[in-house]
């Protein structure tokens, strides 16, 4: 079959690969209709996640019709429309128990490097780093996926491929990014990061009732996208982040911070200095922490960070004083995506949102390798790609 | 906007691959003229200046390590402007030095004048496959909320949606501790 394959930094191809085999009594292999790529397949594309081999199949945004099924999985059949979520999970584990399906404890098949690296286990990835599983992902005309039978989501009829393909992955992410927030309806919610996963947690934060939504992110056609769902916008490169914020919160600065940027923040500013590129140069810091800061010294005292944005190793100069001081609370993770499809496709089904107005462009799966370097560069005010294979 | 000169089976433009080799190239180079600028001095008859060969070896290393980066093109554009440097110092070199060396800084000269043009190609090819222009972020997407209403009459809508508290749900079956620990158990 064909896939896109990660060869090194920047180099993603389109290669001719072994078809997937169904492994496991539970697996179900798909033949995928429509793909997705996200924010943390940039973190990819950049190598800046460790333990990537030349040769993964990457994407963790993906559906499909099953096609096969093993012979223990009683739950789907050949036919079958389903959503895939990114995260590989038993199910029957401790942390799937309590619906920590991305840290679930018995699908990461490479768990002994990644405890000798995070000191712990987490779960199994479609498409990622080594660390977590080493999975082929579905970037891919046909995608294997363990635990099928309790892991996948069904697809309703009556909707496009475009309207469901994001219960996979970014729609719940900022879904659970905004009820981490545990938003209060006097809240200000600041969002930093208008990516696809930013624009997801303004239209959550917004559904679930924060008073106020303010995005910021440097490019105008994603703050026009955000301003679409009534966000208040801030241009970090024409206004000052700060002064806007608390001018926006009467001094005391927005209750609930989400971090949708991550580890590759941009920007130099107080929080970002030449301080932090000397350090990255020299290996001793990995991820970049301005937004992280910024968050830091801005929320109101009390406040909850909700980091939804992705990091893969060390940052520095983390303001430890003023979090712990302002006695403010700090959220993360990998989303648990099948613990928010449920209610998601609720909202879907019931037209509170349909996730598809971020799709900017669609192409074939063969283009994949080009349309990486378009969503890399934000060119042609590219938000949000859909390939099909 | 098309980005014709994208290939369509991978990601890594022609110039993107040279301005790796340079990367790597700088990297060799600047190396050589830190741990051994004495010898390099005396191969083109510039005794006495191997504090500033030792200082080129400091600017190669560090255009090695931004032509290496993601954001390659300003540190080949770097790359450029060293080569002038180079240039310029081998033809400043005083003439009264044996045949020999003469030859030497002939070659070297020879060398960096076809180095400085492969880097100008690059630096201009990458220049031109360079992400974003201006007309990029010209696009409102102001009509893309999602919503089937205005903003403000969604606000609250999914708000009674309770997140699922997996710890008090009865059916997911959590086995709770039924004994309490203390230091002389785990001895
Ligand atoms: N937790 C999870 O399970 C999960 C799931 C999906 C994606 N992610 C992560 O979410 C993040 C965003 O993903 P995406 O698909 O939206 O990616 P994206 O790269 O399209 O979006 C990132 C946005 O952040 C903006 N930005 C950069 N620096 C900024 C700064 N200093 N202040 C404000 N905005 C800034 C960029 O302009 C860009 O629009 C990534 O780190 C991704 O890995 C996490
Ligand atoms: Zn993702
Ligand atoms: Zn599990």
């Amino acid at each position: 079959m064909k896939a896109l394959v990660w060869h090194g930094k920047q180099d993603i191809r389109y290669d001719t690969v072994p078809d997937p085999e169904i492994e496991h009594g539970r697996d179900a292999i798909i033949k995928v209709t429509a793909c997705a790529i996200c924010g943390s397949d940039l973190h990819l594309f950049h190598n800046v996640i460790p333990a990537m081999k030349p040769g993964d199949i990457v994407g963790h945004e993906t559906m499909g019709e099953v096609v096969e099924v093993g012979a223990d999985n009683k739950k789907l059949k050949v036919g079958d429309r389903i959503v895939v979520p990114f995260n590989i999970f038993c199910g029957d584990c401790w942390q799937c128990k309590r619906g920590n399906y991305s840290l679930c404890e018995e699908s990461n098949r490479n768990a002994a490097l990644q405890e000798k690296a995070f000191g712990h286990r987490t779960g199994g990835l479609f498409g990622y780093t080594q660390l977590t599983g080493g999975y082929p992902g579905g970037q891919a005309e046909y995608l294997r996926v363990p635990f099928a039978d309790t892991s996948h989501i069904r697809a309703p009829s009556g909707f496009t491929d475009e309207q469901l393909l994001f219960l996979s992955d970014i729609l719940p992410t900022g879904w659970q990014a905004a009820v981490q927030c545990d938003i209060q309806p006097d809240d200000t919610v600041a969002n930093w990061g208008c990516g696809p996963v930013g624009q997801m947690a303004i239209r959550s934060a917004i559904l679930l009732g924060a008073r106020q939504v303010i995005a910021i992110d440097y490019l105008p056609e994603r703050l026009s996208m955000a301003a679409a769902a009534g966000a208040i916008t801030i241009n970090f490169q024409e206004e000052s982040v700060l002064d806007r914020l608390n001018e926006l919160t009467d001094g005391k600065g927005p209750e609930k911070c989400i971090d949708s940027v991550g580890m590759e923040a941009h920007g130099f500013n107080a929080f970002g200095t030449f301080y932090d590129r000397a350090k990255q140069m020299s290996l001793g810091e990995s991820d970049r922490p301005n937004v992280l800061r910024e968050m830091v010294y801005v929320c109101r005292p009390g406040g909850i960070l909700s980091v939804d944005g992705v990091y893969g190793g060390l940052i520095d100069k983390f303001p430890m004083g003023i979090f712990m001081n302002k006695g403010l609370t700090m959220k993360t993770g990998q989303t648990h995506v099948k613990r928010w499809t449920d209610d998601l496709l609720r909202i879907i089904e019931d037209g509170l949102l349909d996730p598809s107005f971020v799709i900017t462009h669609e192409a074939p799966l063969a283009e994949g390798p080009k349309m990486y370097r378009v969503f890399e560069k934000k060119q042609d005010n590219c938000i949000k790609v859909v390939l099909k294979p | 906007m098309e980005p014709s000169y994208l290939p369509t089976t991978g990601s890594m433009t022609p110039a993107l691959r040279a301005a790796r080799l340079l990367g790597w190239f700088s990297l060799g180079l600047g190396a050589a003229e830190l741990i051994a600028p004495g010898r390099i001095a005396r191969a083109l008859g510039m005794e006495g200046r191997e504090t500033l060969l030792r200082a080129y070896g400091a600017r190669e290393v560090l255009a090695g390590v931004g032509a290496l980066s993601m954001e390659p093109t300003p540190h080949i554009w770097g790359r450029v402007a060293g080569d002038a440097v180079d240039l310029a110092t081998l033809y400043l070199v005083p003439r009264d030095a044996d045949n020999e060396q003469q030859g030497n800084v002939r070659t070297a000269t020879a060398v960096v004048a076809g180095i400085a043009v492969v880097d100008l190609l690059v630096a201009a090819a990458l220049t031109q496959e360079r992400g974003r222009t201006k007309a990029d972020g010209s696009a409102d997407y102001s009509d893309r909320s999602g919503f089937p209403k205005a903003p403000a009459l969604m606000r609250g809508a999914a708000a009674g949606a309770p997140p699922p508290d997996f710890r008090n749900d009865p059916s997911r079956n959590i086995e709770h501790a039924d004994e309490v620990r203390t230091a002389s158990d785990v001895q």
